[in-house]
């Protein structure tokens, strides 16, 4: 069963720097995932993995194997394509025991090996279809069928269900994790949909400009955002500006805007510095009226109301004129109406404290 | 539109009137209308009529079994010939389109510009170079002692392999540079070695390819006449040769014009009927067959697919194409290197003797061919477009692409002597020169409506809707959508074009009898003993290489500025 390390891994095209010294370690029968805008790399830290593209420099481990000089067909993996990349020249059955074949099993085995992933994948009614005879979401399964038919213990996926209706990739999503699961396989999915990638792993790497910026749980990653990247590509942030204007005994307190003080328990962060205090939109509660006093308030006018379904979300213009979004599950509590006055506040240890950036806030958070 | 300082300057008067006419549907489709009537009337009916109208003429041959026994041997020859060299291209030219397309040397572009060699160097010198180089003394003889292969039908099967051969490796290089690398990506992440891969997934995909090149490449074989001619020798004959010899034969008074009728329409037809039934089969039996992909011999493949196999493969490969191909094609040039120091180049400079007739007919031959493409992208254009774009229905555009590749197909000394019966015979007032543009036309048209089709097919339907909902009319939209972003495809068809013209000799010298191309008088030269001296077919021959050679390479350079979309 094996693990995947990956090595101080560079990879250049031309004058493009796509993977950036990169290390990483995926455990054995992990579900983990690629995470990050297009262009940070994850497809190709994927390929690499795979041996379709060679590395600048760094070392790829699949199990206790160093499998760099090693050809794509002798890494043992299975992947699938974003395009599915199916044989338009061959029917879903020998598509799928194109793998068992040039492998060089004897009939019998391919066979067996044939009916049972596509048992697996719900399609045995369709094995003589050509690719071009199937829906997307049918494509995409048999390039699932396929991969695992080769009996690969490693899967990777390159954005799998990019291509497929909202609905269809919903449904896809968690069959792929449980057939990943019950196969005791260890998967790597490429993906830029957060959403996606929280549902679905176990641990996310999440990627920008050929770096990985952390790695961690879904849960960790949303709790505890280390850069201000994560905390705005995992779920969502509201970032104010300001620096830290005391430090006493662990609590801090942060002068935001127009002199704004609120405080925060967490992070080492020294005195005077310039600072970015991320809040999420989910933690703030929203009262009508001003409520003078407490430390961590913010006050201000509702400027736009969106209703969504399960949340209502506010958009509020502070008194410093940042503007914050809060929002509340629509069935709790009472709804505030327009331009009302609201006071906002948040719990210190929710809120999230970075060093302001040096290459400056928006370019911090840029998914471009 | 431009837009010049903020001010939109006005558009020129004839664009204008252009616009205004391309959006009446009645002028649009006269447009197109009159590229089919053109098509039919110039290029695909005369050459059958021609042959029609002899029809009663065959009787003669039959009369004489011994004439078309000997007809038959060398059609039989002929389609012998054809399918061997055309399935020794596939074989040599599939590994070194692959070298050229998937290899990152940067020596690989050299490569792929000498592939095209052959291309530039006009048949009828081609195979004097093939003949010096095998056979003369101071060719490939020199190091073996002997003359290696003489005249007959071994060389004409290294003549026909020689210039089939970048046919083939054009094609299969455009094909695998537009292959979606993710299929074979995908087998090999699936278990296949590289050449598992490429044999079950790549090829089978490519196959339409595979057989485009082949059939190209076999037409190319079954057609032509002025290089096979000078290496044939006394004794062979393919069904080419035995037209043309007919025809010398007639000229010189050996037989009468009703035999000569006779066997040259008997030939033609025999040659074009199978020609017709061997592009149906594979045609059909090509959609069919199945480059076997169910079997698998891993553990072999694997061996193959690695280091030293691949390396042996690419060394054969490349010594095939240098031994075989360049330096044969090349060798003509050293005769002309040594006549730069003689008397033969200011002889051919003064337009002494011999020379006057030489320099008359290259100037015809680049006028011929500027022509010819010129023609044919004023007429090829319209018909493209209907064939890409389906204009008038789907089974009509299907029909016009079938029909358009007819000439293809046709022996082009067929060709030639049933164009200049169709002409001669009822249209007597029509001056050479256009018999000439005629018959330049027949051969070349397929070639350019074939790659101008394929060009236009590639561009997105969506990009001309979405010109048109901005406001650009019918004539704008083909102006600054269709005409830039096939402008480079536009530029390699004319060069197909142009070169396909001034190499051409079997029908060229059917049709005319005063008017000579540059290929016609060198073939004559070669022919006829005491004419003309090694040295100065050599020069000859190196002077329409040369001049061949910069034209190309300057339509080239505006090709490239223009770049690929």
């Amino acid at each position: 069963m094996p693990d995947v390390r990956v090595v101080n891994i560079t990879k250049t095209f031309g004058k493009i720097l796509a993977v950036d010294d990169v290390s990483l370690h995926v455990h054995e029968k992990e579900y983990f995932s690629l995470l990050g805008p297009s262009g940070c790399g994850k497809t190709t830290l994927l390929r690499l993995i795979a041996g379709l593209i060679q590395p600048d420099k760094g070392e790829i481990y699949i199990g206790e194997k160093r499998v760099n000089d090693v050809p794509p067909e002798d890494r043992d993996i299975g992947f699938v394509f974003q395009t599915f990349a199916l044989f338009p020249h061959m029917n879903a059955w020998d598509n799928v025991t194109y793998g068992p074949k040039v492998k060089g099993f004897n009939m019998e085995k391919a066979t067996t090996i044939g009916h049972e992933v596509l048992e697996m994948v719900k399609l045995h009614e369709r094995l003589d279809a050509f690719p071009n005879e199937l829906s997307g979401g049918m494509m995409q399964r048999v390039a699932v069928a396929r991969a695992l038919a080769a009996g690969a213990k490693t899967l990777l996926l390159d954005e799998p269900l990019g291509q497929l209706d909202a609905k269809v990739r919903n449904e896809l999503r968690y069959e792929i994790r449980r057939m990943v699961k019950d196969l005791g396989l260890t998967a790597i999915h490429v993906t830029h949909d957060q959403s996606e990638a929280m549902a679905i792993s176990d641990r996310i790497a999440v990627m920008k400009k050929g770096k990985v910026l952390q790695v961690g749980t879904p849960q960790e990653l949303y709790m505890n955002p280390q850069s201000v990247f994560v905390a705005h590509f995992i779920g969502e942030s509201n970032f104010l500006e300001g620096y830290i204007s005391n430090k006493n005994n662990g609590k801090i307190t942060v002068e935001l805007r127009g002199g704004i003080k609120v405080g925060v328990t967490n992070r080492q962060i020294e005195e005077g510095e310039k600072v970015v205090l991320a809040i999420r939109p989910e933690t703030l509660t929203i009262e009508k009226g001003v409520r003078k006093g407490d430390i961590n308030t913010l006050y201000g006018a509702v400027e736009r109301i969106t209703f969504e379904g399960t949340n209502i979300r506010y958009e509020v213009r502070l008194e410093n004129e940042d503007l914050i979004v809060v929002v509340k599950p629509s069935l709790m509590g009472e709804w505030v109406g327009n331009d009302e006055r609201v006071t906002a506040s948040f719990p210190p240890e929710k809120a999230h404290l970075f060093k302001y950036p040096e290459t400056g806030l928006r370019e911090a958070i840029t998914v471009e | 539109m431009q837009n010049i300082g903020g001010k939109t300057l006005p558009k020129s008067k004839i664009i204008e009137a252009l616009d205004k006419f391309s959006s009446r549907p009645a002028i649009r489709n006269s447009v197109y209308l009159s590229s089919i009537i053109v098509f039919f009337a110039l290029i695909l009916l005369p050459p059958i009529l021609g042959i029609v109208i002899k029809w009663n003429t065959m009787q003669q041959v039959l009369n004489q079994p011994e004439l078309a026994t000997r007809a038959l041997t060398a059609i039989q020859n002929s389609f012998m010939i054809a399918i061997l060299v055309s399935l020794l291209d596939i074989i040599t030219g599939l590994p070194l389109a692959w070298l050229i397309s998937r290899g990152k040397s940067r020596w690989l572009n050299v490569l792929d510009t000498l592939a095209d060699i052959p291309f530039i160097v006009p048949t009828a010198a081609l195979g004097y170079s093939l003949l010096l180089f095998w056979n003369e003394p101071g060719g490939a003889a020199t190091l073996f002692g002997a003359s290696l292969i003489s005249p007959g039908w071994l060389l004409v099967m290294l003549l026909h392999f020689t210039f089939s051969y970048p046919v083939v490796v054009r094609v299969m290089v455009g094909a695998l540079l537009d292959y979606k690398m993710e299929y074979e990506r995908a087998a090999r992440t699936l278990g296949a070695p590289p050449l598992s891969a490429a044999r079950t997934v790549t090829f089978p995909i490519l196959k339409p390819s595979i057989i485009a090149a082949f059939i190209l490449a076999f037409a190319r074989s079954i057609s032509e006449t002025g290089a096979t001619i000078i290496v044939a020798g006394l004794t062979f004959e393919n069904g080419s040769v035995f037209i043309q010899k007919m025809r010398n034969d007639f000229t010189a008074g050996i037989i009468n014009q009703a035999t000569y009728e006779g066997a040259t329409v008997f030939a033609s037809l025999v040659l074009i009927i199978i020609s017709f039934t061997i592009f149906a089969v594979i045609r059909i039996a090509g959609q069919k067959a199945k480059i076997p992909t169910k079997r698998f011999w891993p553990s072999m493949e694997r061996k193959l697919s690695y280091s030293k196999a691949e390396n042996g493969r690419n060394t054969i490969t490349l010594l095939v194409f240098f031994l075989i191909i360049i330096i044969p094609s090349l060798f003509v040039a050293f005769p002309a290197i040594e006549a730069l120091f003689t008397r033969t180049l200011s002889d051919a400079f003064t337009g002494t003797g011999i020379w006057k007739d030489y320099w008359q007919s290259l100037t015809l031959s680049y006028l011929l061919g500027a022509t010819v493409t010129v023609l044919n992208i004023i007429i090829g254009l319209p018909m493209a477009i209907i064939i890409a774009r389906r204009k008038f229905g789907r089974l009509p555009s299907t029909i016009l692409d079938l029909l358009v590749n007819v000439p293809l197909i046709v022996p082009s000394i067929a060709l030639g002597v049933s164009l200049a019966f169709f002409w001669k015979q009822n249209l007597t007032f029509i001056p050479e020169i256009w018999l000439l543009i005629f018959a330049h036309m027949a051969i070349t048209y397929p070639y350019f409506v074939r790659s101008m089709s394929a060009a236009v097919e590639r561009i997105s339907v969506d990009l001309e809707e979405a010109s048109r909902t901005l406001g650009a009319k019918p004539f704008t939209v083909f102006r600054t959508i269709i005409l830039p972003l096939t402008k480079y495809s536009i530029l390699s068809g004319a060069i197909l074009v142009f070169t396909r013209s001034v190499s051409e000799t079997g029908a060229t010298s059917a049709v005319v009898s005063s008017l000579k191309t540059a290929p016609v008088v060198i073939v004559n030269w070669v022919k006829t003993k005491g004419l003309a001296t090694p040295l100065e077919i050599g020069l000859g021959c190196g002077f329409l290489i040369l001049f061949s050679f910069i034209i190309l390479l300057a339509l080239r350079f505006i090709a490239r500025g223009k770049g690929r979309y």
